[in-house]
C-alpha cells in the first residue's frame, strides 16, 4: 500500500526510508522540555528592550540622514565610503558562517556540529538581512533603489553583489526553514507552551508537515541540495564583495589576494560569532547537556585553524607590498604599520588573530569561557579590520588631496554614523534573539534521532 | 591662423543675427511659443548690421530679436553626444601660476555647492630633487573610463564624442565611481546643494549639469552644453594665461581662445603626455610639461592659501 502510493507520486523508493522517530520515553520528554523555546526572563526582557532602544536611536539617525542627506555623516569626497561599507563587509563576512557550520560540516560528515546548525543559520540570516539594509543606508539616493532593476548593468560588480546576496538570502532562509519543519510539528504538539498567535504562526509555516517517511526523505534531499548550492554562493558573495574594492586601482585594494583573503576572514569572524552565541545561549537557556564542553573544544580547534588561515592571508596581503614599498603604496602602508592607523591595525592583528591562536592552541584555552572570550576578541577585531580595509586606502589617493575644505582630509564617523551602525548591529542581535524565542535554538528532532541511535 | 579664427567668428555672428532677423518677431517672444508669429510693427529706429555677404545694412530695431536659446537636447540625445566629434583638452603646465580663474569660472558656471571644485589646481613635486609645479586637474574623460565600468545603473556614461557625463536623475549615489576613479575627480553632493531657488528649479540637463542634486555625484562635464553650441568650456576662456586648450582631435586642432594650435604638432613639439598612462585609462586630457615656464612656482603659493589652510 505504502509503496503503491509512493510510486504514484514519483518518489524514488529503492533506498530505505529514514527512520521516523517517535516520542516515547521519559528521556525524550526531557529533551523536548529542555529545548522548547522559553519565554524571556527578566534579563531577556531587559536585553530586548536595550537592543530595541539602540535600534530606535539608529532609526532616528537614519531619519536625519534621509532629511539632510549624507552630509550628516563624516564622509566626504576623499573618504567617500566609511563605516557603513565596513559594516556591510562585516555583515556579509559573518553571514558566511551559515554555510560553514551547516553545509560544509554536513557535507564533510562532521556529526558533532549538528546542535550548532540552527545558531549558525540564524546568525547568517540576521547578518545577510542587515547587510542588505546597511547597503541601502549607504546610498545617497535610496529612493532610486529600483534603478538597479530597471537600469542595471551586468558589468558592474554592484549588480553581481545584488544578485548573489539575494540568492544567498533565499538559500539561507530555506536552509533554516527545512530542518525546522519537524521541530514545528513538535512545537504544535505542545500548544500550551506558546501563545495563540505563535501557534497560528507555527500552523501557517509548518502545518503541512506530518512527518511521514517520504516527507523526511524529500526534506533530506532538499537540504542536501541546498548545502551543495550554498557553498559556491557563499564563496561568491564574499568574493564579489571583495571585488568592490579589488576592481579599482587604489593602493591597498588593487590586490589579487582579496577574494581568498576576505573569505578566510569571513569564516573566522563567523565562527567567532557562533562561539559567542553558543556560550550565551548555553548560559541563558541552561543547555549544558546539549552544547557541551566538547563543542567548545572542537570549535576552539576550528577557530585556531581559521585564525592561522586568516593570518596567512594577511601576511600575503601586507608583506609583499611592504617588501617592495612602491611609491604609490608607501604612504598607505606606512600609515598602517607606523602611522595614524597603526594602533587599530596592530590591535586588529593581535586581538583578531595572534592572541586567539596563542590562547586556543592550549587545551585549557579551549574551555567554554576562554573560547567565548576569544570569540568576542575575534568579532571585535574583525569589525576594526573591516574599517581598516575601507578607510586608509581612501585617504591615500594617487593625486594630492588639495583644493578641498579641511574637513575632507580626515575621517572620524559622525554620531549619526555610529548610531546607525550600532543600531544595525543591535538589530541583527535582536533578530537572533527573537528567532531564538520562537524557534528551538537546538534542533529538537535531530537531537531525538541522535539519542535514539545512541540507545540502539 | 589668427585671421582665420576671426573670420570664422564673424561668420558665426552674422549667421546668428540673420537667423534672428529671419525669425522676425519682437524681442522677448520665444519663437517656440504659440503665437510667436505675430508681426512686429516698425519702430522707425534703425540699427546697422553686417550681412552674410559682408555688406553693411540697416534694419528696423523692432525686427531684431535675441537669438533664442537652443532647445534643450533630450536625455537620449545627450547620451549619444555630438556625431563626428572627439573632444580633447591640452593643459600647458608651463603657463600655470595657480590663479584658479578656471576653478571659479567653472564653479560659477555649474552652480557648484560652496567648497566643491570640479577643477583642482594641485601643487606637484614628483621627487625630492625635481622642481615643483602647478597642475590643474579635471575629469580626464578617459576612453576606457573606470567609473563607467563600475556604475551599476548607467548613470555615468561615455559618449561618442569622448565626453564622460553623469545623469543626476538616475544616479543612486552608491559612490562606486568615486572609488574607481584614480584621478579623484568626482565630487559628491553630500547635502542639498546651496544654490539659488531659480537655478534649483531649472529643468535638469546632463549636458549642463545644472542643477546639481542632493545625493548624486558630480564632476567636470567638458562643458558639453558649450561644446554643442560650438563654444569653448568655461575654464578655457577664463584662464588669462592660456593654460587650457580645447578642441576636436578629428580636426587635429585645439584652441585656448586666443591661439589655435594643431593638436598633433603641439603634442609632438612640446612632449605632451597623459596622467597615469600605466593604468590604461586612456585619458582625453593631455599635459605639456612645465618647461620654459612663464611664471615661477612660488608665484602661485599666495593664491593657494585661500582654500588650503
Amino acid at each position: 500500500m505504502e509503496n503503491i502510493k509512493l510510486k504514484a507520486t514519483g518518489v524514488i523508493i529503492d533506498e530505505p526510508l529514514p527512520q521516523v522517530p517517535t516520542i516515547t520515553s521519559a528521556a525524550d520528554q526531557e529533551i523536548i522540555n529542555d529545548l522548547l523555546p522559553q519565554k524571556f526572563g527578566k534579563i531577556g526582557k531587559i536585553w530586548v528592550i536595550f537592543l530595541s532602544i539602540i535600534c530606535l536611536i539608529g532609526m532616528y539617525a537614519y531619519y536625519r540622514q534621509l532629511r539632510y542627506g549624507l552630509a550628516v555623516t563624516a564622509m566626504r569626497d576623499y573618504v567617500s565610503w566609511g563605516i557603513y561599507i565596513s559594516n556591510f563587509v562585516f555583515f556579509v563576512a559573518i553571514s558566511l558562517v551559515g554555510s560553514l557550520i551547516t553545509a560544509i560540516f554536513r557535507l564533510a560528515g562532521v556529526k558533532w556540529g549538528a546542535p550548532l546548525t540552527r545558531i549558525a543559520e540564524i546568525i547568517a540570516l540576521a547578518a545577510i538581512v542587515f547587510a542588505s539594509i546597511i547597503i541601502i543606508v549607504d546610498m545617497g539616493s535610496p529612493e532610486r533603489f529600483y534603478n538597479l532593476f530597471i537600469h542595471g548593468r551586468i558589468q558592474s560588480p554592484i549588480i553581481w553583489d545584488v544578485i548573489v546576496i539575494t540568492t544567498y538570502f533565499f538559500i539561507s532562509i530555506l536552509l533554516l526553514y527545512y530542518p525546522l519543519l519537524p521541530d514545528i510539528k513538535i512545537l504544535l504538539r505542545f500548544k500550551e507552551r506558546s501563545g495563540k498567535r505563535l501557534n497560528q504562526f507555527y500552523n501557517f509555516i509548518g502545518s503541512f508537515w506530518i512527518g511521514s517517511p517520504e516527507q523526511f526523505k524529500l526534506s533530506d534531499k532538499a537540504i542536501n541540495i541546498l548545502c551543495i548550492t550554498i557553498v559556491p554562493v557563499a564563496f561568491t558573495i564574499h568574493t564579489v564583495t571583495s571585488w568592490l574594492f579589488a576592481t579599482t586601482y587604489r593602493p591597498g585594494w588593487d590586490s589579487t589576494n582579496f577574494g581568498a583573503y576576505f573569505i578566510a576572514g569571513a569564516f573566522l569572524v563567523g565562527a567567532g560569532g557562533v562561539v559567542v552565541a553558543m556560550y550565551v545561549f548555553r548560559k541563558a537557556y541552561r543547555l549544558e547537556k546539549y552544547i557541551t564542553e566538547n563543542h567548545f573544544e572542537k570549535m576552539g580547534r576550528v577557530l585556531v585553524l581559521l585564525s592561522l588561515l586568516y593570518l596567512y592571508f594577511n601576511i600575503n596581503e601586507f608583506l609583499t607590498p611592504f617588501f617592495k614599498m612602491k611609491e604609490s603604496e608607501a604612504a598607505y602602508l606606512n600609515g598602517l604599520f607606523t602611522g595614524d592607523f597603526a594602533p587599530v591595525f596592530w590591535f586588529a592583528i593581535l586581538i583578531g588573530m595572534i592572541l586567539p591562536i596563542v590562547i586556543l592552541v592550549f587545551k585549557k584555552g579551549r574551555k567554554p569561557l576562554p573560547v567565548f572570550i576569544v570569540g568576542v576578541m575575534v568579532v571585535v577585531g574583525a569589525w576594526f579590520k573591516r574599517y581598516l580595509i575601507v578607510t586608509p586606502t581612501l585617504l591615500h589617493p594617487f593625486l594630492p588631496m588639495h583644493d578641498v575644505p579641511a574637513s575632507y582630509l580626515h575621517y572620524f564617523p559622525s554620531w549619526e554614523e555610529w548610531a546607525i551602525t550600532l543600531g544595525s548591529l543591535a538589530g541583527a542581535m535582536l533578530i537572533v534573539t527573537l528567532l531564538a524565542r520562537i524557534f528551538p535554538i537546538i534542533p529538537i528532532q535531530e537531537t531525538l534521532t541522535e539519542q535514539h541511535e545512541k540507545d540502539v | 591662423m589668427e585671421q582665420e579664427n576671426n573670420s570664422r567668428r564673424d561668420f558665426l555672428l552674422t549667421g546668428l543675427i540673420t537667423a534672428g532677423l529671419v525669425a522676425g518677431c519682437g524681442p522677448k517672444t520665444d519663437p517656440f511659443e504659440a503665437g510667436a508669429k505675430a508681426e512686429a510693427v516698425a519702430s522707425g529706429k534703425k540699427v546697422k548690421l553686417l550681412s552674410v555677404d559682408g555688406e553693411e545694412i540697416e534694419v528696423d530695431e523692432a525686427f531684431l530679436k535675441p537669438v533664442p536659446h537652443m532647445p534643450p537636447v533630450s536625455n537620449s540625445e545627450a547620451r549619444i553626444g555630438i556625431p563626428g566629434k572627439k573632444f580633447v583638452m591640452v593643459i600647458d603646465l608651463s603657463r600655470c601660476k595657480n590663479l584658479k580663474k578656471c576653478q571659479s569660472a567653472c564653479n560659477h558656471a555649474h552652480q557648484l555647492n560652496p567648497g566643491e571644485n570640479w577643477i583642482k589646481v594641485e601643487p606637484m613635486q614628483d621627487a625630492e630633487h625635481t622642481a615643483p609645479y602647478w597642475e590643474p586637474t579635471t575629469c580626464m574623460h578617459c576612453d576606457d573610463p573606470p567609473c563607467v565600468k563600475v556604475c551599476p545603473v548607467d548613470a555615468t556614461f561615455k559618449r561618442q564624442d569622448g565626453i564622460v557625463l553623469i545623469d543626476s536623475d538616475r544616479c543612486i549615489g552608491c559612490r562606486f565611481c568615486m572609488a574607481a576613479c584614480p584621478y579623484s575627480t568626482r565630487v559628491f553632493n553630500w547635502g542639498a546643494p546651496q544654490i539659488p531657488a531659480t537655478i534649483a528649479a531649472q529643468p535638469y540637463s546632463c549636458e549642463s549639469s545644472i542643477p546639481q542634486k542632493k545625493g548624486t555625484v558630480g564632476k567636470c562635464d567638458f562643458c558639453a552644453d558649450m561644446t554643442r553650441m560650438g563654444e569653448l568650456p568655461h575654464c578655457v576662456s577664463a584662464c588669462p594665461n592660456g593654460v587650457f586648450a580645447f578642441g576636436d582631435i578629428n580636426e587635429d586642432s585645439v584652441s585656448n581662445g586666443a591661439e589655435t594650435f594643431r593638436f598633433s604638432d603641439l603634442i609632438r613639439d612640446k612632449g605632451g603626455y597623459r596622467l597615469m598612462e600605466d593604468l590604461g585609462t586612456k585619458p582625453s586630457v593631455y599635459y605639456l610639461p612645465p618647461v620654459a615656464r612663464n611664471f615661477p612656482y612660488e608665484s602661485g603659493l599666495e593664491n593657494d592659501k585661500i582654500l588650503n589652510k
